[in-house]
């Protein structure tokens, strides 16, 4: 890339002046439309691998355990497919109302890399298990649209290298191929995608769904990976590959937009090219030239038979997926729209909610277990890197419950969760809510108890009071702050300010 | 029980022999020994594919078929020679030594299983394990005077052959005689849940004489051009002694014989190029000081051990293969072998069987045609078709011209080698 010193100054580099790309306007480029599509893979957590039978849960042993003449592709081994595997696609398939496919192949594709053993990989090319489905998802302005997904195929994991350096600094790689065969999906979308952050959603509901579907555990690591294409209206796409977050797939497509609006401002066409995501730094490097990229050389792999499954996928019944238990959610709790998405949002929340309220003493409380759940106990976890799995049901409906009764304030039912998920995090046990105050009298006091503590307070405050009388009625706020302080935080600010204002009334 | 092999190698038939074998007692082939060719899968036995890229890899699992003649009973005696990974017509392309004609050492023993025919026509084993990708069984056998016989594809599991070309070949027995054929067959047919490619139908038979009111056909492509006069007539001849037998002899004609070897040879080298990929030295074969870039490792390690025909067909492949002219070859290929297939269904709609020479001519010198790989691929011609339609073949012999064999080749219906391995019998026991 050469730069504005070049002869003709719109950045081009041409030296005798550029033919064409007069630099647009600043505002031409801020509204060129923002095109994204997005290659998903994720991996399905079958019992076995996608072609032999060795244990796909690998995650916690020794490198090469789950290892055998298949999936390490040993000369005259032959694949064996794993028919839980093509049952969890087609789950998936029906989940995003694609087509079943009559007949799918699978198809070779040719590379060489030191992860791979047989010298390519078993996938689907022209054939694919589903073609054609859609999934809404909300765009930036909250409103429903539709994304089309073009396609759904099954392919193998290559193995894993893991590159180390030795004590003479030497670099060196070493290969595990437990990885190698573990099966994934690859979910291709149209590119319907306008912004990094829808991007974000639909990947969160896309993980949602799969978890719905019990064929995909998001928190295993490397467990989903993305490549996503993007491009600005009218200008070449460029695909980033090598995502393997959600958060990463918001960077990386963040900075590929500013990174492609700058050449733009200066002129420069975007070169078609594949880039690779550095996680690390946030950034994406331009990654092969054009010398290094494959010809996968696809054709149909004779070792295995077309695939006919489509009375498999009529027979697989769904389970009630995250819009239609939204829906749900609504109309049988009375529960805002927020409130049920968030919940929704991931079926272990959704299920803890429902679970909650199960519990006797507030299975009406709909709308108050909703709210902590939504606005207090997510973010609590999300603080400490917790999951709620990790949450005693029975504690936390019977602190929802201590709210019902208002036994305790906002406040303290906040300090007592707090000590709560402390308690869960640090391997302690986790006492009941009702107990813990008790035990430590933060239970809400009686207005008698707080006049004395009113009386003091006002009195060692004649400047607040004073504030207050010249009109400041935020001085009324201090006080409340003060008596909270003294009380820990068991009065209620609400009716303390009454309280407060009524003192001071009767003062005069 | 061991079993002690002193049997002597006189035409190099064997890469490795197992002097000193174990065996299990009480099975159909209980202390026989047989010979294994070397590109399917030996528990504890090296298995090379005749190359130098898997000099020293010893396979931790047994193929299916060779599981199958353990458990009834086999003694292993050794791996025989071969062309490396299955590519040849004269096993002069293993990069370990050639293999001569028990018949006549000047000659050579046919390929790509030469060496499985010539410890057989030497009289060290009874019988032996051959691969078929395009001719590999019937080849050899007819060059040697033994008999082979190439089944159905997905008669046989191919879990532990490895591939060179996948949808083409199967494993096969080859014998003296048809009924030891018969009775190996029908050990390595048990039926095998990991190949995919393979089918539940056990072969189950006894040979019989029966020939009387069998209608065979002979496509004259099988006695065009290229196909030596004497073998011609020597083989003529042997299908009218199956009529004075009894059976209807019909002519017809196969078309698409035509497009035969373009569509063989399309479909094997693109195959090859894939299987072979894995030969790279990151986790079998010979070990390899991996010092370099991948790329550069890789490239070389291939280079040097892989043989030149190797080399050859894997270039072919990719080619075939690569984007812009897979239309053009691998996908006409298909085509032409759809078409092949449809010729052979229809003609085995009104004959019970298809006969015809095995090789256009009998076994080579040695070197005569080794520096002339098209030449080499001509032969194929009349055993090729019978791997791309998929039908079981056999090769028997039927007479001498200039004092080396002849093989009578016999084609049958998918799935039914009882009616093959029945004509084959057939004749066998009226010439002998």
């Amino acid at each position: 890339m050469s730069d504005s010193n070049s002869g003709c100054g719109c950045g081009c580099g041409d030296g005798k002046g550029c033919a064409g790309a007069a630099k647009p306007s600043e505002k031409d480029v801020k509204d060129l439309k923002v095109i994204i599509g997005l290659e998903i893979h994720c991996q399905l957590n079958t019992k076995t691998k996608l072609f032999c039978g060795c244990s796909a849960d690998f995650r916690d042993d020794a490198p090469n355990t789950h290892v055998c003449p298949i999936c390490l592709g040993l000369p005259g081994a032959l694949p064996k497919l794993n028919k839980q595997a093509v049952i969890y696609a087609l789950k998936v398939a029906k989940a995003l109302n694609l087509e079943i496919s009559e007949v799918s192949e699978f198809s070779r594709k040719n590379y060489f890399y030191p992860d791979l053993p047989k010298g390519y990989q078993i996938s689907q090319y022209d054939k694919p298990i589903a073609l054609r489905g859609k999934m809404t998802v909300d765009d930036d302005e909250g409103h429903e649209k539709v994304i089309r997904i073009t396609r759904i195929h099954l392919e193998e994991d290559p193995g894993r290298l893991v590159h180390k350096i030795s004590r003479d600094r030497a670099g060196y790689t070493l290969v595990d191929y437990n990885r190698s065969s573990i099966p994934l999906i690859e979910i291709v979308t149209e590119p319907d995608l306008s912004s990094p952050k829808e991007a974000r959603r639909f990947l969160n509901k896309l993980r949602a769904t799969l978890e719905y579907l019990d064929v995909f555990d998001g928190e295993k690591e490397g467990s989903i990976r993305v490549d996503a294409n993007i491009s600005l209206e009218g200008h070449n796409r460029v695909e980033c590959k090598n995502i393997s977050s959600y958060k990463g797939v918001e960077k990386a497509l963040t900075f590929e937009i500013t990174r492609q609006r700058n050449l733009i401002r200066r002129g420069q066409e975007i070169v078609q090219e594949t880039r690779h995501f550095l996680e690390g730094r946030g950034i994406t490097t331009g990654s092969r030239s054009k010398e290094d990229e494959n010809d996968y050389r696809y054709f149909p792999e004779p070792d295995l038979k077309p695939l006919r499954v489509k009375d498999w996928a009529d027979k697989i019944e769904l389970p009630e997926l995250p819009d239609a238990k939204r829906e749900r959610f609504m109309s049988q709790y009375k529960i805002s729209v927020n409130h049920a998405k968030t919940l929704v949002g991931d079926i272990k929340v959704a299920d803890f909610y429902e679970g909650i309220l199960k519990n006797p003493a507030i299975s009406k409380e709909t709308e108050l277990a909703a709210t902590w759940v939504c606005d207090t106990l997510l973010g609590e976890l999300y603080y400490r890197d917790m999951k709620i799995d990790a949450v005693p049901r029975e504690c936390f409906a019977d602190l929802v419950a201590l709210l019902k009764d208002k036994k305790v304030t906002d406040k303290v039912a906040v300090d007592v969760l707090r000590a709560m998920l402390d308690d869960i995090h640090e391997g302690r046990k986790c006492a009941m809510p009702s107990e813990t105050v008790e035990k430590s009298g933060l239970g809400k006091g009686s207005d008698d108890e707080f006049t004395e503590i009113i009386k003091k307070v006002v009195a060692a405050n004649p400047q607040a009071v004073a504030d207050y009388h010249s009109g400041k009625g935020n001085a009324i706020n201090f006080i409340v702050g003060q008596i909270m302080k003294e009380t820990k935080g068991r009065a209620d600010p609400k009716s303390l300010n009454k309280l407060i204002v009524d003192y001071i009334a009767s003062m005069e | 029980m061991r079993y002690r092999f002193d049997a002597e190698d006189g035409n190099n038939a064997f890469i490795t022999i197992v002097r000193d074998a174990e065996y299990k007692e009480g099975g159909v082939l209980s202390g026989i020994p047989v010979a294994v060719k070397d590109n399917i899968s030996t528990k504890g036995i090296p298995t090379t594919c005749g190359s130098k890229i898997l000099e020293g890899y010893v396979p931790p699992y047994d193929a299916h078929a060779v599981a199958m003649i353990k458990e009834a009973g086999a003694v292993i005696v050794g791996k025989t020679n071969m062309d490396e990974f299955g590519m040849g017509t004269t096993t002069e392309n293993s990069a370990y030594f050639p293999t001569t004609n028990p018949c006549d050492r000047t000659c050579v023993p046919g390929g790509s299983s030469g060496g499985s025919a010539a410890a057989i026509a030497s009289d060290m084993v009874p019988m032996a394990l051959g691969s078929d990708t395009g001719g590999s069984i019937r080849c050899p056998a007819a060059f040697c005077g033994i008999v082979g016989l190439k089944p159905t594809y997905g008669r046989v599991s191919r879990f532990g052959l490895i591939a060179y070309s996948n949808s083409l070949e199967q494993i096969g027995p080859m014998a003296k005689n048809v009924t030891d054929v018969s009775k190996l067959m029908e050990v390595i047919s048990k039926p095998d849940i990991y190949d995919s490619t393979a089918y539940n139908r056990p072969y189950v038979h006894t040979p019989s004489a029966q020939i009387k009111g069998k209608k065979i056909a002979v496509p004259k492509e099988y006695f065009g051009e290229g196909v030596d006069d004497k073998v011609a007539d020597c083989v003529r001849g042997a299908i009218s002694k199956l009529e004075e037998m009894g059976a209807e002899i019909i002519d017809c004609s196969i078309p698409s014989m035509k497009y035969a070897l373009a569509a063989y040879y399309v479909t094997c080298t693109s195959e090859a190029s894939s299987n072979l990929s894995r030969f790279d030295g990151v986790r079998f074969g010979p070990k390899v000081e991996m010092k370099r870039s991948w790329h550069d490792e890789y490239r070389d390690y291939r280079g040097e051990r892989f043989g030149e025909e190797v080399q050859r067909r894997i270039l072919l492949g990719t080619f075939a293969l690569s984007a812009g002219y897979y239309g053009k070859y691998y996908a006409k290929a298909q085509v032409a072998r759809s078409n092949i297939r449809n010729d052979f269904l229809r003609v085995l709609n009104e004959a019970d069987l298809i006969a015809g020479p095995t090789m256009p001519n009998t076994a080579f010198k040695i070197g005569e045609k080794s520096s002339n790989p098209l030449e080499m691929y001509l032969a194929d011609i009349l055993t090729v078709p019978a791997n791309l339609a998929g039908v079981p073949a056999i090769s028997v012999p039927c007479g001498k011209v200039g004092g080396m064999p002849v093989g009578l080749q016999i084609i049958g219906r998918h799935f039914d080698e009882e009616s093959v391995v029945d004509a084959a019998f057939a004749y066998e026991q009226e010439v002998n």
